[in-house]
């Protein structure tokens, strides 16, 4: 992964495939450490899953394609001295929060953000996405059902409405 | 007035001009009267630019005022050939096509979508849709 938004979409993407219907990202900037955390209400995993998930040497897929999702989200985090945790708990669903210390000289680019947030909201119309944003300026937060309620039938997918998603969370990011 | 009450606002209005143009039949997140695109986008094909590829498709379709519905789904298994994307127009089979960079899908839009001709590239034998749920 290139960009901070790239492992943003990346771990998402394992929170579609534990058939989460909720998905919340947190984006917390203090000072110089970006806090991004991702739950969800997927099939979550058990304790000793969480303890080999962080682990590049194993995966639950029998065979390794490419990128290593979790372990590599860690790497890039702690190579800036920052940190990944995971929580999880089956049937319930995951957390996974990541600290990058974002002037560190090792931290990857933040790469496009809003453009990847939008993509997930628009790309995923069956699952409800809060993103929560807060900076010392302020804060502000959006969800999938807010947008598809002032939508009343317009689908959330149309290019348009992506679009127009991505340039307001420019706005706010 | 914060700017979230503003934007919702705007995409009130947007919301209004889409439903004077597009017809919608049914309220549905996927209508079928719309070509619907498919962006496969797991570990491999964010990897490999399909998240380039997912937002060139938005805007080149987005300026052109095309109307369809653009979505993500998971791996296609076609690891070899991401970003990939399966694309059907309103009535017609789903078709797969392989290495989508944005001169692809440009030709794809250009070609496929707004003239139905066929491009090379399409990964055959598949007729069935991919479902990643
Ligand atoms: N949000 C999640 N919910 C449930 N299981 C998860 C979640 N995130 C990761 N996992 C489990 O951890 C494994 C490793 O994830 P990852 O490192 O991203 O690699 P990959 O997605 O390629 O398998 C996944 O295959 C899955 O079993
Ligand atoms: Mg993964």
């Amino acid at each position: 992964m290139k960009d901070l938004s790239m492992h943003i979409l990346d771990i998402v993407e394992n929170s579609v495939k534990a058939g989460a219907t909720q998905v919340v990202v947190d984006l917390n900037y203090h000072d110089d450490v970006l806090e991004m955390t991702i739950r969800d209400n997927g099939c979550g995993m058990d304790t000793e899953t969480v303890k080999k998930v962080l682990d590049p040497y194993s995966t639950s897929r029998t065979t390794r394609k490419v990128g290593l999702g979790l372990p590599f989200l860690k790497m890039n985090a702690e190579q800036t001295g920052g940190a990944v945790q995971v929580e999880s708990e089956p049937g319930r669903g995951t957390l996974v929060s990541a600290t990058f210390v974002t002037t560190h000289i090792d931290c990857v680019p933040q790469g496009d953000i809003p453009a990847t947030l939008a993509l997930l909201i628009t790309g995923h119309p069956d699952i409800n996405f809060r993103i929560r944003i807060a900076k010392s300026t302020g804060s502000f937060e959006i969800s999938s059902e807010e947008i598809k309620e002032v939508l009343d039938g317009v689908p959330v997918s149309h290019p348009r409405v992506n679009v127009f998603i991505r340039n307001m969370l420019k706005e706010e990011i | 007035m914060s700017n979230k009450v503003k934007s919702l606002q705007d995409l009130r209005k947007m919301r209004d001009e889409l439903k004077g143009k597009i017809n919608l039949r049914e309220k549905s997140d996927n209508p079928d009267n719309l070509v619907q695109i498919k962006v496969s986008m797991a570990t491999c094909g964010i990897a490999s630019g399909a998240r380039e590829t997912m937002n060139y498709i938005i805007d080149d379709l987005d300026n052109q005022a095309i109307d369809a519905v653009v979505t993500q789904t998971g791996c296609m298994g076609y690891c070899y050939a991401e970003p990939t994307i399966e694309v059907t127009l309103p009535g017609e089979e789903p078709v797969i096509i392989g290495n989508v960079d944005t001169k692809k899908a440009s030709e794809i839009i250009e070609k496929y979508i707004k003239n139905g001709e066929l491009v090379d590239g399409i990964i055959p034998d598949t007729y069935k849709t991919i479902d990643n749920k």
